[in-house]
């Protein structure tokens, strides 16, 4: 079921919205430079997956839920859980390994983590998420709340069998949630032609009678819109919606891929279509918004950035008493110790 | 025989080769094994050798290539499938444990499956959680199935071919972290036996047992223990099931003392299985309690104080083996 998110008129979002657009995606990019940088210092360990070129979908999503709603996320989960409100300090010092991050070092960069946020992870096993993102949305509807789960998951997870399994019971069930399929064209080296026949991955709503929708994923109004509509219907009981959000990594797949299998003529095409450029330049042109304000931004930025590393330096290693707690809830469960 | 020094990953990808020359039945299977030349790039150039018929890349679908898979091997094929790690091939377990394991028992001796597969264990680094699992027990729980868990190039080679040539279904365990390192291997063919344990160096005041690249902290163990004057013998399992008990019931009736190092999990681990059986069969040569270092009780998290608080090392085992023979305090 195709519907278009075109955004017929993209100048009703106002000013604000814009700022906080573009504040919070420069955020995320100068976040995830940064570890970058890092990771490539050896401060930062294990697998590392950077956001860069993906922004718009947190942005577009935060505008478009309120803070109850929960979301979930696979391990490319920095710019989402950041997005959440999940302190960049503390996500800087989960990086780390450091106790004071967000899952108290024990989960790196893949298994951010924010209860209060109603952040849910960070998970490894590609589309492992997927199920328990329409459990979130379970859960809210035998609570009786109007809340809604917004489950991201890649290109790469939609060739999963739990996709199936899980829209099939989602339709059935009716359940508050919005899959979001962050298309990047890439699962590691295997582009979405090499994965399947049906390339449109929103058509695989279609089996199910599931509303899905595909939306560019460089533009924040088109997201915003078209998950702002999905979560209406999943607010008002009619049940889920599969989107797909076309975007790009403009980073390889993790610290380690070199990328070989894309030309860097494809990269600087998504880059020409940047969603932080093309903000700002609505900022300066559409609403006059002075350079001194944009430096302003890009200052507070700057420090967050830096701010978040100083502390993730200063900040310890867990002791190693920490290694059989957060395994049980129970205090005192044996634990075999030899 | 000549011979001379490849990577880990040359002796997998020069065992598949061969077998795939010899046996047109044989494929390869698996996520980037093709045109990516494999994520740890054990496949490389495998693709450019034999096409895209036998050298197949998958979507991200564990479940639904290892069902063909184990379905190709019961019509007459002999499939390699490549997991990028076990921790992935968990989303399969339904079809190696339901299925592949059992198809002989449920035809009553008609449909076998003879399929291999393989793939990187255990943990790498600060991988956190999720990516850090060591399944050798898991697997050798299963009648039915071969586990075979290597430790340097030259086994792996020769186990390889040989699990390929099997004509039982077959885990073959690797790791990430050694695939980069070298060992002799011989130029010409050679194949190692399935089920055969290997004294990797001899030693009369106590045995240690390992496998996979706890091995690394076995040998050194030993090499520690030896400038003290205490002489280890050190056997590599190679093979967890069958398990080769013969040779550590072997050398514990020379040395009348047992440690194990593994990286599972303590509870039904490898080290369970093989103080049962030594206590078994040779209660009356054991001049101490059967003891073990396995990875901690608890999933391993990503922080580094906490990885080396999780894994087996030289300086915990060298304690215990002081500790089985009285020599602490
Ligand atoms: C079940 C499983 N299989 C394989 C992997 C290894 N792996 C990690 S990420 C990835 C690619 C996933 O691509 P996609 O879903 O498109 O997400 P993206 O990385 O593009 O955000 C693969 C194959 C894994 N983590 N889990
Ligand atoms: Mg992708």
């Amino acid at each position: 079921m195709f519907v278009s998110t075109k955004t017929k008129d993209a100048t009703r979002f106002t000013k604000e919205t814009y700022l906080y657009w573009y504040e919070l995606m420069l955020l995320l990019r100068r976040f995830e430079e940064k570890a970058g940088q890092l990771y490539g210092m050896q401060k930062i360990r294990g697998f590392c997956h950077l956001y860069i070129g993906q922004e718009a979908i947190a942005a577009g999503c935060m505008t478009a839920t309120r803070p109850e709603d929960p979301f979930i996320t696979a391990y490319r989960d920095h710019g989402l859980a950041i997005a959440k409100g999940i302190s960049a300090k503390s996500c800087m010092a989960e990086l780390f390994g450091k106790a004071t991050g967000c899952s108290k070092g024990k989960g790196g960069s893949m298994h951010f983590f924010g209860h209060k946020e109603r952040f849910f992870g960070g998970h490894g096993i590609v589309g492992g998420q997927i199920g328990p993102g329409a459990g979130l949305a379970f859960a809210e509807q035998y609570k009786g709340t109007d809340n809604v789960s917004l489950t991201f998951f890649g290109d790469g997870a939609a060739r999963q069998g739990v996709i199936h399994e899980t829209f099939n019971l989602a339709m059935l069930w009716k359940l508050p949630v919005v899959f979001i399929c962050e298309n990047n064209y890439y699962a590691m080296g295997t582009s979405v032609e090499r994965t399947s026949n049906v390339i449109d991955i929103y058509k695989l709503a279609d089996g199910y009678e599931m509303p899905g929708d595909s939306v560019d994923g460089m533009s924040p109004e088109a997201v915003h819109e078209s998950v702002a509509r999905a979560v209406k219907r999943a607010r008002e009981g009619g049940g889920p919606t599969l989107l797909e959000i076309k975007t790009y990594r403009y980073k390889g797949h993790s610290m380690s891929d070199p990328a070989k299998y894309r030309t860097k003529e494809e990269v600087e095409e998504y880059k020409e279509r940047d969603p932080i450029d093309y903000t700002l330049g609505k900022l300066q042109n559409e609403f006059q918004v002075s350079e001194e304000e944009i430096e302003k931004i890009n200052e507070r930025v700057k420090h967050e950035v830096e701010e978040a590393v100083q502390f993730a330096e200063e900040s310890p290693f867990p002791d190693a008493s920490e290694l059989l707690k957060d395994i049980y809830v129970q205090k005192d469960y044996p634990f075999i110790m030899d | 025989m000549a011979s001379r020094v490849i990577q880990f990953r040359e002796a997998l990808r020069e065992a598949m080769v061969e077998e795939m020359r010899r046996d047109d039945r044989v494929f390869l299977m698996g996520e980037e094994v093709a045109e990516y030349n494999g994520a740890y790039k054990v496949s490389q150039g495998m693709l450019e050798e034999f096409g895209s018929k036998r050298v197949i890349d998958t979507p991200i679908s564990e479940l639904g290539f290892s069902g063909i898979a184990v379905g190709a091997a019961q019509n007459g094929l002999r499939p390699i499938v490549e997991y990028m790690t076990w921790n992935f091939a968990v989303l399969s377990l339904d079809q190696i444990l339901n299925t592949a394991s059992k198809l002989l028992a449920m035809s009553g001796g008609q449909v076998g499956c003879p399929i291999v597969f393989r793939g990187p264990n255990g943990s790498a680094g600060q991988l956190g959680a999720q990516h850090s699992t060591a399944f050798e027990n898991l697997y050798a729980n299963i009648p039915g199935l071969k586990v075979i868990s290597v430790s340097n190039p030259y086994d792996a080679k020769g186990l390889l071919k040989s699990a390929i040539r099997d004509d039982d279904p077959v885990v073959f365990m690797e790791s990430e972290v050694m695939y980069g390192e070298k060992g002799e291997v011989p130029e010409g063919e050679y194949l190692i036996p399935i089920g055969k344990a290997d004294v990797k160096r001899p030693g009369t005041d106590i045995t240690l047992v390992s496998f996979n690249k706890m091995m690394k902290v076995a040998l050194g163990a030993a090499e520690e223990l030896a400038k003290e004057g205490i002489s280890a013998e050190v056997i590599d399992l190679r093979t967890i099931r069958p398990l080769d008990w013969m040779t550590v019931l072997e050398s514990v009736k020379k040395t009348n003392r047992l440690v194990i190092v593994e990286e599972q999990w303590p509870f039904g681990s490898i080290s369970s299985e093989l103080a049962y059986r030594i206590q078994k069969e040779a209660f009356d040569y054991l001049d101490a309690p059967v003891r073990r270092i396995t990875s901690a009780d608890a999933p391993m998290h990503y922080a580094p104080t906490l990885v080396a608080a999780y894994l087996p090392d030289i300086a915990r085992t060298v304690n215990l083996v002081k500790e089985s023979m009285y020599l602490n305090k």
